[in-house]
């Protein structure tokens, strides 16, 4: 136990406190804090021109990938639950995708939809369809970064699929004898029996949102054209237009490129507020999902 | 289906209406030309992205498709034009190196949550819950400081050492697996007169083979695919980048090749594709693992 509880006050509880702390000081690493009082959170909220770019950027990713990535995860698996041939091979292909690494499928997803050659449009053109710029356009940049987020669902969905293979079967054939079509055992057997799993999902999925960093970096400094070093590239952070500027992504940008220490603590503080909100919500609630998949388990 | 036919013959031969019949196999055909349509478009993304790795340069800036001819030296002008050998090494110590130090840290953790009884074991779950949902962000900067005055900033050591302290969600993983462990298996190895710690090296450690495998598997992937540590650390400092830090760099120092990227980008992806055929099983149950008994 005591190596985890020293590590969980090393890493967790003393930097908690720490930024707190750093988030009522000026401080850029190379002179100690300095404080300002409230100066850093007047500035997030009046001030700061890209805080609202960042906060609806990052709203607008989770109100529309997570219900997406559930949709699509939890419909896959259902096509697979019914499937009678092949189930293996459809997994392992749509399991794939989730596998490869964000940096790779982020790159990969901006050339397929680079809007000159990409074969996207390349493909969409012999359709007679003008795609849209994808990456470069402002109002495409989101979605093409949903799209990415759909096409690693793998996971999502073998946890989906598990739990629709665990729906049991006495119920689906009484519901059946009943008379309940597939839509009403859907909807009144399958989708009750598996609830705490699309909890689950829509709880790690607003989690993840509130992380939300590795694909947005590399498909703005990729499709933005950077310079030569890793850390320049920092300067298309957000291309198209703050499109693409997500919260984690300017408070990289704050602490790590411009070394605004302080307000990038004031910056976390603000996220630790919110995603607390959302912890507390899970943990809450756990007690109740936790117990519906319990005696099915053993 | 093959059942019923051994059971009551006389009651297959008197089938379903020809109407039921057409209906049911259309559905099946529905489900499944769904099920290929979607494979379709999954896996059209990665063909796309190998054929362009076999592409010349002009080609993958054509609406060509299909390269012609292979070009197969892309694969070997990437690990001229840049040190890919490097970064897979480096990859593969943070990997390797972070992996292990978590299971000898997370394991004895996970068991004391799970099987000693002990005062406010509650309330360590609840932290250990409450400390893997929060972003990392939160807590990014005083660590980044730390590491800082330490000197490591631009090393992979601040990204492995911490493992040494255990990781939360290992520890959640392999808490909720030893809870599955029937509890008469402990008692008979305490009555034998095994300590907690023989116990847990030659009882739980045994019957929890595959959890342990699922929780290295993820640890090892988690640490492949890292970007914003690595990028964090090592930005300033080529000489330490991982895989996943060379690859967003990739176009850069290529000049903007797409030929050449997604040869690289092939690369970065086929360990970890490998990696998934070795080990399914391990993948499939791990997954499984998060998902239905969290």
């Amino acid at each position: 136990m005591s190596p985890w509880i020293a590590g969980f006050s090393i890493f967790f509880g003393y930097p908690l406190v720490m930024t707190a702390y750093y988030s009522f000081t000026h401080y850029d690493l190379l002179s100690s804090p300095r404080w300002i009082g409230l100066a850093n959170y007047r500035y997030l909220f009046e001030t700061d021109q890209r805080i609202w770019p960042a906060v609806s950027n990052t709203l607008w990713i989770i109100a529309v990938a997570v219900p997406l990535n559930a949709l699509f995860a939890f419909g896959i698996a259902l096509m697979l639950s019914r499937a009678r041939q092949g189930i293996g091979f459809f997994r392992t292909v749509f399991y794939l995708p989730a596998l490869a690494p964000p940096v790779a499928a982020t790159l990969g997803f901006v050339y397929l939809l680079n809007p000159g050659t990409g074969p996207v449009n390349t493909l969409l053109r012999h359709l007679g369809i003008e795609g849209p710029l994808w990456f470069d356009s402002p109002r495409w940049a989101k979605p093409s970064l949903v799209l990415l987020g759909i096409w690693g669902v793998g996971n999502l969905m073998i946890i989906f699929l598990a739990a629709v293979l665990d729906v049991p079967r006495h119920l689906q054939e009484s519901a059946e004898l009943d008379g309940a079509g597939p839509f009403q055992r859907l909807r009144y057997v399958t989708l009750p029996t598996i609830s705490p799993v699309i909890l689950f999902a829509v709880v790690i999925g607003v989690i993840e949102g509130l992380q939300y960093f590795t694909q947005a970096y590399v498909a703005s400094t990729i499709a933005g054209g950077s310079a030569a070093a890793a850390t320049e590239g920092a300067n298309s952070l957000g291309y198209p237009l703050d499109s693409t500027l997500f919260y984690p992504v300017l408070l990289y940008q704050q602490g790590f490129r411009y070394f605004n220490m302080g307000y990038a603590s004031a910056m976390a503080m603000l996220l630790l507020v919110v995603a607390f909100a959302v912890t507390a919500l899970i943990v809450r609630n756990s007690r109740r999902w936790v117990h519906v998949q319990g005696p099915a388990l053993r | 289906m093959t059942s019923a036919t051994v059971e009551a013959p006389a009651l297959v031969r008197r089938k379903p209406p020809a109407e039921v019949r057409r209906r049911r196999f259309l559905i099946a055909v529905a489900d499944h030309s769904l099920l290929i349509a979607a494979a379709v478009i999954f896996l059209s993304p990665l063909v796309f992205i190998v054929l362009t790795a076999f592409m010349t340069n002009a080609q993958a800036l054509s609406p060509d498709l299909w390269p012609h001819p292979f070009r197969w030296r892309n694969f070997v002008e990437i690990f001229q034009k840049a040190p890919l050998w490097k970064y897979a090494l480096n990859s593969l110590l943070y990997g390797g190196l972070a992996t292990l130090f978590l299971l000898m840290s997370s394991i004895p953790v996970a068991y004391a949550l799970s099987r000693l009884r002990w005062r406010g074991r509650h309330a360590a779950f609840l932290v250990v819950l409450i400390a893997m949902m929060l972003p990392p962000q939160v807590t990014v900067i005083p660590v980044y400081v730390m590491w800082a005055k330490l000197h490591l900033v631009g090393t992979l050591w601040p990204l492995i050492l911490p493992n040494l302290l255990g990781d939360a969600f290992s520890i959640f993983l392999l808490r909720q697996f030893f809870l599955t462990i029937p509890e008469e298996y402990i008692d008979a190895a305490r009555v034998d007169g095994c300590g907690e710690f023989r116990i847990l090296t030659t009882v739980v450690l045994r019957l929890a083979k595959p959890a342990i495998a699922a929780v290295a598997l993820f640890s090892f992937l988690f640490c492949f695919n890292d970007f914003f540590g690595p990028l964090l650390y090592t930005g300033e400092n080529p000489a330490n980048w991982t895989l996943s830090v060379g690859l967003s760099q990739f176009r850069t120092i290529l000049q903007v090749q797409w030929n050449l990227t997604m040869a690289a980008t092939v690369v970065v992806m086929a360990p970890v594709v490998l990696l998934f055929f070795l080990a399914q099983r391990a993948f499939v149950e791990g997954v499984t693992l998060t998902g239905v008994k969290g």
